[in-house]
């Protein structure tokens, strides 16, 4: 186990008590055309804050979203035809499939931060926010001086949503 | 001393991510009212223009695209009020049914060409134009060095070039590109066309290509209509020299062949899945020389080029013009900016007395601190002397 010298945070006290240390941005992976995919380096500044197989496990989860939002398949075929049969405008009234998939991925990345990066001090930024360029993890340092983190802060993701 | 006009901070206001500013921003909002909520297309930073609170975005000059509308719309009109009633009696009803959905066809597809963001790709963050600074110096000490701002890729097998755009402060992405007249990049970018008033990329080809390709149907369907009355006429002995003075007929021949022309061309690079950009640079037709240039995004097989061209799936919109502005983000631009109303604005009706705007700038932390306390640390220290 990695021992922590930093005091756990959950989202909230994430952002009360903690200072943006660092940012560190993963990059495109373009190796299979322009589909969406992101490079699984382990970037050097995380080797101190969270174990490589959590952070890879991520960003592999967020590539296979994004590979089913972007598969060319039966119903995206029968999506398409459908909204040219309709001049598009079923565009107006409809959620597609992407942006259904999207809204998993949102969720599933405010789960992660809750469960997993927070409690290490660390946030990961939809890459949707950022124009699907980058995924953007913001490295928080603990204040030290706030009184309301004494060490026995909740670790799970009890947030006031 | 004077009266702090900020509240107690509510923690647990902090934890849900409100869209406009909170109440607890009295010093903000004190200064700049009615600026509170507001949507990320008003500091949009290229050259766009937006309707209805963001729901339309066109490029700056609309170009032709009112021209395009009127001439369709007047060829339209007139088919349907000379020629029409005529065919209606000596064919079918289905003339103007035909022509009548065609029509609607073809104004929707051009209205949601015109409309629709084509694909902008939003420009990097400050943060992440340092991160990509530092890796291109990082990246420039070996022996070779490449020229300036390129980072090469491999796709499928094949080398890929993308290049740095000075602009948005990023690597293009594959098959992007920056449309100077509206000042974004746009992915997989076509081409702007003025006819349309609009880029036509990623997200807005397969408007296009519908326009196109209905259009060249509505003109040949019209243009044969219209050649049938005459004949049908000039079997009854009336003049031609009359019949010749149906105007639509006259739009139509000019402008059947160079839609047509259009539409083949457009249907060519669907079937091989390029952009026209790409044809006229001649990206893949191995000009350079190399054995093994072709299209790396081809799947070499016309029906699935096609699929993937006009039925893939719909890819969102990356701008989010609609969304409100990030707090963080929208109360440093509001800082900065009462430091210039503080110079320039001291006599505004309503607004705060002289003597509480500090006369020196308000010190806005670089690093994006949550904000309560970075401007509520910086209303504490300007307040109390």
């Amino acid at each position: 186990e990695i021992s922590a010298p930093w005091t756990f945070h959950n989202l909230q006290e994430l952002r009360h008590s903690a200072s943006l240390a660092n940012k560190v941005f993963l990059q495109r992976d373009y190796s299979d055309g322009t589909t969406c995919r992101f490079q699984t380096k382990f970037p050097s500044e995380l080797e101190s804050r969270i174990e490589r197989p959590l952070f890879e496990d991520t960003v592999k989860r967020l590539n296979i979203y994004y590979a089913e939002a972007e598969k060319m398949g039966g119903q995206s075929y029968l999506e398409g035809c459908l909204a040219c049969a309709t001049a598009y405008l079923i565009f107006l009234c409809m959620e597609t499939r992407y942006e259904k998939v999207l809204k998993k991925i949102g969720r599933y990345i405010q789960e992660q931060n809750e469960k997993i990066y927070a409690p290490r001090g660390l946030l990961i930024t939809d890459p949707i926010e950022r124009g699907m360029r980058v995924i953007e993890i913001s490295i928080y340092e603990d204040r030290g001086s706030s009184g309301s983190c004494s060490g026995s802060s909740s670790t799970s993701g009890s947030s006031a949503r | 001393m004077k009266h702090c006009e900020y509240q107690q901070i509510d923690p647990q206001a902090l934890s849900t991510p409100t869209p406009t500013l909170p109440p607890q921003h009295a010093v903000v909002q004190e200064e700049k009212k009615g600026e509170t909520a507001r949507r990320k297309w008003e500091d949009f930073p290229g050259k766009n223009r937006f309707y209805c609170d963001g729901r339309i975005i066109v490029a700056q000059q609309s170009g032709v695209l009112p021209l395009t509308l009127g001439l369709i719309l007047v060829t339209t009109v007139l088919f349907f009020v000379f020629d029409c009633p005529f065919l209606l009696k000596h064919l079918t009803v289905f003339i103007p049914a035909i022509g009548g959905v065609l029509f609607v066809f073809v104004v929707i597809s051009l209205l949601q060409t015109s409309f629709t963001d084509p694909g902008i790709l939003p420009r990097a963050t400050p943060d992440e134009a340092a991160d990509i600074e530092k890796q291109i110096d990082n990246s420039g000490s070996s022996t070779y060095r490449p020229p300036p701002r390129t980072k090469e890729v491999m796709i499928n097998q094949q080398v890929v070039k993308l290049k740095y755009c000075f602009t948005c402060k990023m690597f293009r992405p594959p098959r992007t590109s920056h449309c100077s007249l509206c000042d974004n990049c746009v992915e997989r970018f076509d081409h702007h066309c003025p006819w349309v008033g609009n880029c036509v990329g990623k997200r807005n080809y397969r408007f296009f290509y519908t326009f196109i390709v209905s259009l060249s149907f509505l003109t040949v369907f019209i243009f044969g209509c219209v050649a049938t009355h005459l004949a049908l006429r000039a079997q009854g002995g009336r003049g031609l020299m009359f019949a010749l003075q149906e105007s639509p007929l006259v739009i139509c021949f000019f402008s059947v062949w160079s839609i047509l022309g259009l539409s083949g061309f457009h249907t060519y690079l669907v079937a091989s899945n390029l952009t026209t950009n790409e044809d006229i640079k001649g990206s893949w037709s191995g000009k350079s020389g190399t054995e093994d240039t072709g299209n790396p995004y081809s799947y070499n097989n016309i029906i699935t080029n096609c699929c993937s061209v006009l039925c893939g799936p719909m890819p969102p919109s990356l701008i989010d013009r609609r969304g409100f502005m990030p707090v963080e983000e929208s109360s440093q631009t509001v800082a900065t900016e009462i430091e210039l109303a503080a110079k320039n604005e001291i006599n505004v009706v309503g607004g705060p007395t002289p003597s509480q705007l500090p006369p020196c700038a308000l010190q806005v932390p670089p690093s994006p601190i949550p904000l309560p306390f970075s401007l509520t640390a910086v209303a504490l220290s300007n307040r109390s002397d």
